[in-house]
């Protein structure tokens, strides 16, 4: 949050930039990122893109991706790190899945089994990263093998759930009204999102809300900023740091749930290499990996800027599994390169 | 100068207070193994598939896969030391190396009858590859100062999708036997081969250890980059420097474990092995902040958590819950080396001597 250097000149765009503070900085960047993509799959893909549906259904599939990331953006404003995310979100999906098709639960306790499975990992990787000192990334990456573990030993083999409440539940849709379009038969249909975009939604401004206006939020900055610092201030920087990992596994129990419901099934490869995809939206996003800086509205366009890449190399002819990988590798060093740079230059005296 | 001569000795070996965690884990596996199922250490002779007798057993098996393990932890320690983090890009890495050395074994066909080059270079080109790759992680991490697992998680991903595109997703075949020699038996030894490299490549990182600075440059940025720069290293070329030596170690990681099978299976080749890597050198009692190592304990480290897998075997643990149980022995480490338990543990013995004492 060293942001606001007054003993910069005030000539040209550079001493311009340098004014603005880092968060609001990267987020500008990332939002001009997203809508160049966007023009650019618009361009060269096709009217596809110009469709509110193709949107929508970006949304719709990264629903679960857009929770996750905001926690692990928490966890990385506060300069930690999770990547238990991916494997929870198996272990959670594997769990109510078991629950529902097996033993025939009903809906509210497989939610609150999921919300249970990313408390209990939040509370023992918090306690262990805040109050024991211990590394976040052995920590989580401990947490990460371990949920794959437990997933294969809940259930071995994937599945689908049938389920009557469940498969009510997962169809339903929000219709939005007025963004429809006439499909090959000539018949009009409403464009729709799913629930767990409305959740998605829901928790992404209400996060944003937290870090912005609460004391708890400022408390991540400060932490993430300048642990020392923060201690001066008189912030409880282990409770502030034990809270930002509680708050990361209950969103990624959250989004393990989102994700059960839009792919209605449990298996124990689901969600491999989404911490990755979480961690790449919160960097492209602008959250720095040292901490300090990143906003939620960025994370969200930077899920947004993911898929639409993922999009256009699939609809480039590049349908091969392993380009979507490297593609997301690719961006995700450009952006980690492109932050080191601008902050080195920004920072120079 | 002998001060520096002792430096270059702790790089090797170490405290000895620090064999003790690998040696107290062995001897507790061990112990677990004799009560529960004593035939466990029985080592047998057998025939092997080209009709040589070689030993057999579990304990040969801990000593053959172990070894790869063993070489990695060797790459792993020296990378934990420099940059206080680790590289849990390794497992992609192998990937990589394996499908290069298939790419250049059988070239463009799925299943040739003689190879198309000398092992030999196939091998060196894979070097080459591991180390450009190594060359990668490490110049993210030196440079432009990224979280060293946070910079190798870009490999992580990306790694395993490289290695399918090399070989355009084929699965190369072999058929040559002199291949499987690397990963199996040469005729008429009975030990297994990766055995005998692993020792090859112990005997060149104490070499190197003994000979040369890079144990003691490396302790020096671990513990402090700013004042080991100021002393006149380059903490920018160091951990620049492990990171190539690691991808060296992962280049004949994945030589011994293409030669295993003849061939590659891209998702699963030396699947989870980062994190045997991590708990070697964990177990090993390093800091995994960096900082003081010791080789030979890391090393001891590695064949300790071969013993490990190989009981969790034993006892019917399918091979997809093995991370499971490993995850909570690396949790049990280092909440039991975390700077706060120790000191609690520390203040916890004095008051049961001093009560003892005046009980005395």
């Amino acid at each position: 949050m060293s942001s606001n250097k007054s003993a910069v000149s005030d000539k040209g765009i550079g001493a311009k930039i340098k004014r603005i503070s880092d968060t609001n900085l990267l987020l500008s960047i990332t939002i001009f990122v997203f809508f160049m993509m966007y023009i650019g799959a618009i361009i060269f893909q096709g009217s596809g893109f110009l469709k509110p549906q193709t949107f929508f259904n970006i949304l719709n599939q990264n629903a679960a991706l857009i929770i996750a990331s905001c926690g692990m953006s928490i966890v990385m404003i506060g300069g930690g790190i999770d990547i238990s995310v991916g494997g929870m979100t198996a272990l959670v999906c594997m769990c109510s899945a078991v629950y529902l098709d097996f033993m025939g639960g009903n809906l509210v306790v497989s939610i609150l089994i999921a919300l249970g499975i990313g408390l209990a990992f939040g509370l023992v990787q918090g306690f262990l990263v805040a109050y024991l000192g211990i590394q976040p990334f052995i920590v989580t990456l401990a947490g990460m093998f371990f949920a794959r573990g437990m997933t294969t030993i809940v259930h071995k083999e994937p599945f689908n759930v049938v389920n009557e409440s469940f498969s009510k539940l997962k169809t339903t849709r929000v219709l939005i009204p007025g963004m429809g379009s006439v499909n090959k038969k000539g018949i009009y249909i409403d464009a729709y999102i799913e629930l767990g975009v409305v959740v998605a939604l829901i928790i992404v401004i209400l996060m944003f809300c937290v870090l912005r206006w609460t004391k708890l939020g400022r408390s991540f900055y400060a932490m993430g900023g300048n642990n020392q610092s923060a201690i001066m201030l008189g912030i409880n920087v282990r409770r502030t740091r034990f809270l930002s990992h509680l708050i990361c596994g209950i969103l990624a129990g959250i989004g393990g749930y989102v994700f059960f419901l839009n792919s209605g099934s449990g298996s124990p490869s689901h969600a491999l290499g989404m911490e990755m995809n979480a961690i790449a939206s919160s960097i492209i996003g602008g959250t720095m990996l040292t901490g300090g800086v990143g906003n939620i509205i960025g994370t969200f366009f930077g899920v947004l800027s993911l898929a639409t890449i993922q999009n256009i190399v699939a609809l480039a002819g590049l349908g091969e599994a392993w380009w979507t990988n490297i593609t997301i590798a690719g961006m995700l060093c450009i952006f980690l390169i492109l932050q080191s740079v601008i902050m080195a230059w920004k920072h120079r005296a | 100068m002998g001060n520096t001569k002792s430096n270059r000795s702790i790089a090797l070996f170490g405290s000895m207070k620090q064999l003790i965690i690998p040696v107290a884990a062995l001897a507790v596996l061990i112990l677990f193994n004799l009560i529960a199922d004593p035939s466990f250490f029985r080592i047998g002779i057998e025939q092997n598939n080209a009709g040589n007798p070689v030993l057999s057993g579990n304990l040969i098996s801990i000593l053959d896969y172990g070894s790869e393990l063993a070489i990695l932890a060797i790459g792993m320690t020296i990378v934990t030391a420099a940059t206080g983090g680790q590289d849990i890009s390794i497992g992609s890495a192998i990937a990589i190396a394996g499908a290069v050395i298939l790419r250049i074994l059988c070239g463009t066909e799925s299943a040739p009858e003689t190879m198309k080059a000398p092992i030999i270079v196939a091998f060196l080109v894979a070097c080459v590859v591991s180390m450009f790759f190594g060359a990668f992680n490490g110049m993210l991490v030196s440079v432009f100062k990224i979280q060293p697992m946070v910079a190798t998680l870009i490999l992580f991903t990306a790694g395993r999708s490289i290695a399918a595109w090399i070989n355009s997703n084929r699965l190369p075949i072999v058929n040559e036997v002199e291949f499987t020699y690397f990963g199996g038996n040469i005729p008429g030894i009975a030990l297994p081969t990766p055995f005998f490299i692993a020792v090859a490549c112990v005997i060149i990182i104490a070499l190197v250890l003994k000979f040369t600075n890079l144990g003691l440059y490396t302790q020096a940025v671990g513990i402090n980059a700013k004042s080991s720069r100021l002393n006149g290293i380059n903490p920018t070329f160091i951990k620049f420097l492990s990171f190539v030596i690691l991808g060296l170690c992962v280049a004949v990681a994945g030589l011994i474990k293409v030669s295993r099978v003849s061939s590659i299976n891209y998702s699963t080749i030396a699947k989870d092995i980062e994190m045997d890597a991590i708990l070697a050198v964990a177990l090993g009692g390093n800091a995994l902040s960096g900082g003081k190592f010791s080789m030979t304990a890391s090393i001891l480290g590695a064949y300790v958590i071969q013993f490990l897998t190989t009981t969790l075997y034993k006892f019917k643990v399918p091979s997809n819950a093995l991370p499971a149980y490993k995850a909570i022995v690396v949790i049990i480490l280092v909440v039991l080396s975390a700077p706060v338990v120790r000191e609690k543990l520390s203040s916890f013995w004095k008051k049961i001597r001093v009560s003892k004492k005046e009980a005395s």
